[in-house]
């Protein structure tokens, strides 16, 4: 059953070290209040899973500028220098996957699954490593299944029980990471009553949802 | 008036795109394919963080935080336009939905394979959505400056690391309109005031030419 918390005591339930998968591209749908009481509680050697690392001083990228990051597991970080600049002086591992393949492993992981079979990466470097298969005479990549310890999810709407619904292009990642993790964590922009967000339009199921950030 | 490189590359591209494809643009050049289609040509844009019917940039004031383009920069929403998650926004582009992806490139080999996403030791920004477009989309259309500092961007095999095993389909630079044809590199336009001779110096791969090369109309 979901439980509504401070956002101190949220962040407080994060160790040092856990694995996170946070919400948003380009920092447009990521829980910015929780990423603000990270760097508050100084939160150490985190392994984030996101798209990207967003710009320096905006979502993710508030993370890297605190050096909070000690692998970085994302499609992109061309646009955040930072993590550039940290990932060459060996201070952060980085992983750059393919956005569809990443997207896809963490579906995965939230769905049972042990993997996908994607022809993306087939022939180019990111081959290097993995398990190739052929199936009706194509060959495909075994991506294997992504996890987290905690799901860090923005979404525009929330009711008292946790179901949820995102705006525009703040949805991204959200609901597939809010199926991921073994501790689910939102913060809504707007917290409404049950029944304000119609049942269609629910895109995050209540019971997915551990624990549903205050306002204030 | 004389045009730049980029909006040659950017209008002649426009002409591929017909009412009700859609279509992907990368960032550079391929954005600015946008500015060019005629008004009576509908195309469903597609932004990969989540939008089909990507608009116009908004009128100041206007903007929605969550409401941006790939870069995450603010866009508008068309009428008609829809939202979806990251999983069907890859689904529509892995899986064979897009018509047309048009991108960006460093290198382009003579078999039409395309190296766009790392050049090792200096840029390595990451993939993004690249080497899913390249793998799935219909159709790929490169878009670039034929050479780089005067060095060939078309060249006989690519030293920097490839986005994918699936050759592009179409490449426009300001000199050439090149199709890649059963592994081969076809001239099938050359750009305003360019020869063949011209378009054949300033590319390092096999070029194949047919008996009738037009001039690009741009």
């Amino acid at each position: 059953m979901m439980k509504t918390i401070p956002i101190t005591d949220a962040v407080a339930l994060i160790p040092d070290g856990a694995t996170l998968m946070i919400g948003g591209f380009m920092g447009v749908g990521t829980p910015e209040r929780i990423v603000d009481e990270l760097v508050r509680q100084g939160k150490q050697n985190l392994t984030v899973i996101a798209n990207d690392t967003a710009v320096p001083g905006r979502g993710i990228g508030k993370l890297v500028d605190a050096g909070l990051i000690a692998r970085t597991v994302a499609s992109h970080i061309g646009l955040n220098p930072e993590t550039q600049k940290q990932m060459i002086a060996g201070k952060m591992a980085v992983d750059l996957i393919p956005q569809g393949t990443l997207i896809e492993r963490i579906r995965s992981g939230g769905c049972g699954l042990g993997g996908v079979l994607t022809p993306t990466g087939i022939g180019t470097i990111v081959e290097e490593g993995k398990q190739k298969v052929e199936v009706n005479g194509l060959q495909y990549l075994v991506e294997t299944a992504l996890r987290a310890d905690f799901a860090l999810i923005n979404a525009f709407l929330a009711d008292y029980l946790g179901n949820l619904s995102y705006a525009l292009t703040g949805r991204n990642f959200n609901p597939i990471i809010a199926m991921a993790a073994d501790t689910t964590i939102v913060c809504a922009d707007h917290i409404v009553p049950v029944g304000l967000i119609a049942p269609d339009h629910v895109v995050t199921p209540a019971p997915l949802v551990d624990y549903l950030i205050m306002n204030g | 008036m004389i045009m730049d490189a980029q909006t040659i590359i950017a209008k002649r591209i426009a002409r591929e795109l017909k009412t009700g494809m859609l279509v992907n643009l990368g960032i550079g050049i391929p954005t600015k394919v946008a500015n060019f289609i005629p008004h009576d040509v509908k195309i469903f844009f597609q932004s990969e963080n989540g939008l089909i019917g990507t608009g116009p940039i908004p009128e100041e004031g206007m903007a929605h935080p969550l409401l941006t383009d790939a870069g995450g920069n603010p866009v508008t929403a068309l009428p008609g336009a829809c939202t979806f998650d990251s999983a069907t926004s890859f689904g529509l582009i892995r899986g064979g939905h897009v018509d047309v992806t048009v991108l960006g490139a460093l290198q382009v080999d003579g078999g039409g394979l395309l190296a766009n996403w790392m050049i090792p030791g200096k840029m390595v920004p990451g993939m993004g959505g690249a080497m899913d477009l390249v793998t799935g989309a219909k159709r790929v259309i490169i878009a670039m400056q034929h050479t780089a500092k005067g060095k060939p961007k078309i060249v006989e095999a690519c030293t920097l690391p490839l986005t994918s095993a699936r050759p592009i389909d179409m490449l426009v630079s300001e000199m050439a309109v090149i199709a890649f044809k059963d592994g081969k590199a076809t001239l099938l336009e050359t750009g305003p005031g360019v020869t063949v001779e011209q378009v054949v110096a300033a590319t390092a791969a096999k070029l194949v030419l047919p008996d009738k090369i037009s001039q690009m109309s741009v």
